[in-house]
């Protein structure tokens, strides 16, 4: 089946010539979920948000492609883009804290995307506003909608920025490591939200995240990010079986598993280290030839 | 899930009471000076100088807070000076308020281009000194309430141009931002209904902290005789005026140096207070 999205060699670039993001490549598949591992500052980010038109200034696309449903948006002007993105595209994003207005109630900030996105009236747009509310498991919902986000727990407010991501019915849902922002029992939770809301939306889902273990249960193929480089692009249980890249390979020995919680949290040696660093310095010196 | 902080109102504070009564009060003297002055502002008696407040002996009825040099009464000219203190206040806090704070949002939003020669702008301006500017100005257009008007805005635009910056380029960093963003918002769209909503509680507090200094500043420009005109009431020209006298009459000082001071006091305490209840976050 065509993916939903594909990035085709994508490269992003500071504008003073830093690579932040060296060739980039990965396919989400249309119901699928595809999970995207890196440690910090390894770029995941940035290729969500160079998929949703929201890169930092400072940083710019440098080459490659990015098809969203058949059309490539970088060859198309940026008003058309921006209108393609919103109508099939949402974002889950990583700080509650941050992604939602706080001089605005909660109802009005879902109700928005309906009303701009789909052209619904107020009134059908508010209904639909209360049912997903419901959905993500948030009681009386109508007094919800009248609260401001700071009157909200960080749980509640990420499930309503899932409510409100699942809203205009977007075939594609990146989530930025939604809940890296929440404590533990709570991530749990919304989690699996998140996992039950993709399969009964049948969404594709690229899904951001530094921890192994929660690519593990939710994700149906993964990519490796070290340092803006793909090193590893596999099926889950391709991955975990017989991971290819000593870097995948190191990742998955620092895990620690159910079994053994301790015992494997085991930091990447330096030569793996080292290696990838080499390939990187390698594909720096290609791409500038 | 009940949150505890649900939707409670904060009452109003003493010091919203406080300072919005005095202004009211002012204000209210200010429309009303025709019918509540007890005499003619601009009137001189030199039979009647420098009469006493009403608590002292040697007063005369109907000239309840005493008399300057020339016979004028203090009251009456204090209530008329209200009314150009206000005006100055209300007209060139707002325009000031409106220039700096859309150069600001423009700037801190847009950043880019944009930011960079707005940026660059408020740099050269203020490496003016600001006072001699102002003198200047009137110096060149003559003095009157427009140009003390004016020489307040070209003073003070940069000061809600610096700060609206700064607050509207942290908004922008915001994921709620990049949100709208994604659901296709254009973005002026986006500046008007996310980023300016956000920024609105500095606006305010800056907007009256501006009315107290506009309030300063008409009567720094009146003691220095370049205000209005000589014998126009200011409470500025009255404070020059006692400054004189104040060992034989230290009620013509007292009593404006007095009311400027609880007014420049008001209008900073108001901001304050409504800034605290306009942020949702504080409040
Ligand atoms: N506004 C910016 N200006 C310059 N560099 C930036 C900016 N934002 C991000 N970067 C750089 O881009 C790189 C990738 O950042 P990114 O946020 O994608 O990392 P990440 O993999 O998402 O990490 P994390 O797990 O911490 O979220 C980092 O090295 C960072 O220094
Ligand atoms: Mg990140």
């Amino acid at each position: 089946m065509r993916p939903f999205l594909s990035i085709r060699n994508l490269s992003v670039a500071l504008k003073n010539g830093g690579l932040i993001l060296r060739n980039v490549s990965l396919d989400v598949a249309v119901g699928k979920v595809h999970g995207l591992v890196g440690e910090s500052g390894a770029g995941k980010s940035m290729i969500g948000k160079s998929v949703l038109g929201t890169l930092p200034r400072a940083l710019q696309i440098t080459g490659g492609e990015i098809w969203l449903d058949g059309v490539d948006l970088l060859s198309i002007p940026p008003a058309q883009r921006r209108k393609r993105i919103g109508a099939t595209a949402a974002l889950i994003p990583q700080d509650p804290l941050t992604a939602l207005n706080p001089t605005r109630r909660i109802g009005p900030q879902i109700t928005r995307r309906l009303v701009d996105i789909l052209g619904w009236t107020k009134a059908d747009a508010q209904a639909r506003a209360l049912e997903l509310l419901e959905e993500v498991q948030i009681a009386d919902p109508a007094r919800v909608m009248r609260n401001y986000p700071h009157e909200l727990s960080g749980g509640m407010r990420q499930r309503i920025l899932i409510a409100s991501a699942f809203a205009a019915k977007p075939k594609l849902i990146i989530a930025d490591e939604p809940t890296t922002a929440l404590d533990v029992t709570v991530q749990k939770q919304i989690l699996r939200l998140i996992a039950d809301m993709q399969a009964r939306h049948g969404s594709a889902l690229l899904f951001v995240t530094h921890d192994l273990g929660v690519v593990s249960k939710v994700c149906d193929a993964l990519s490796v990010l070290y340092a803006g480089k793909v090193v590893e692009d596999a099926q889950m249980r391709r991955f975990f079986c017989r991971p290819v890249h000593p870097y995948s390979r190191a990742l998955l020995a620092a895990t620690p598993t159910y079994t053994n919680p301790t015992g494997s949290l085991m930091p990447v040696p330096q030569s793996v280290i080292d290696a990838v660093e080499r390939e990187v310095v390698q594909h720096d010196r290609r791409w500038r030839a | 899930m009940r949150d505890a902080r649900g939707n409670r109102r904060q009452p109003i504070g003493l010091r919203l009471w406080l300072s919005g009564g005095w202004l009211l009060i002012l204000a209210c003297a200010a429309i009303f000076a025709p019918l509540i002055a007890p005499q003619d502002p601009l009137a001189q008696d030199l039979f009647s100088g420098r009469l006493p407040p009403f608590w002292e002996s040697g007063t005369e009825p109907g000239f309840w807070l005493g008399t300057d040099s020339l016979g004028r009464d203090v009251l009456s000219r204090m209530l008329y000076g209200a009314r150009l203190a206000l005006i100055v206040a209300l007209v060139a806090g707002t325009l000031t308020c409106i220039i700096g704070a859309s150069l600001g949002l423009i700037a801190g939003y847009y950043r880019g281009w944009p930011d960079r020669i707005i940026s660059r702008f408020v740099d050269i301006w203020m490496a003016f000194p600001p006072v001699l500017f102002a003198i200047l100005l009137i110096a060149v257009i003559g003095t009157g309430l427009t140009s003390i008007i004016l020489a307040i805005v070209i003073i003070d635009w940069t000061r809600f141009a610096r700060v609206i910056r700064a607050e509207a380029m942290g908004q922008g960093a915001m994921d709620y931002v990049a949100s709208a963003q994604v659901a296709g918002r254009t973005r002026f769209g986006t500046m008007l209904t996310e980023i300016l909503p956000n920024v609105l509680p500095t606006i305010v507090a800056l907007l009256t902290l501006e009315m107290g200094i506009a309030v300063i500043v008409e009567a720094i420009l009146s003691f220095v005789n370049l205000s209005i005109s000589t014998d126009a009431p200011t409470w500025g020209g009255m404070i020059s005026e006692g400054r004189t006298s104040v060992h034989q009459a230290w009620w013509v000082l007292v009593f404006p140096l007095i009311t400027l001071f609880l007014t420049v006091l008001s209008f900073s305490q108001l901001g304050e207070g409504l800034k605290d209840r306009f942020d949702p976050v504080l409040r």
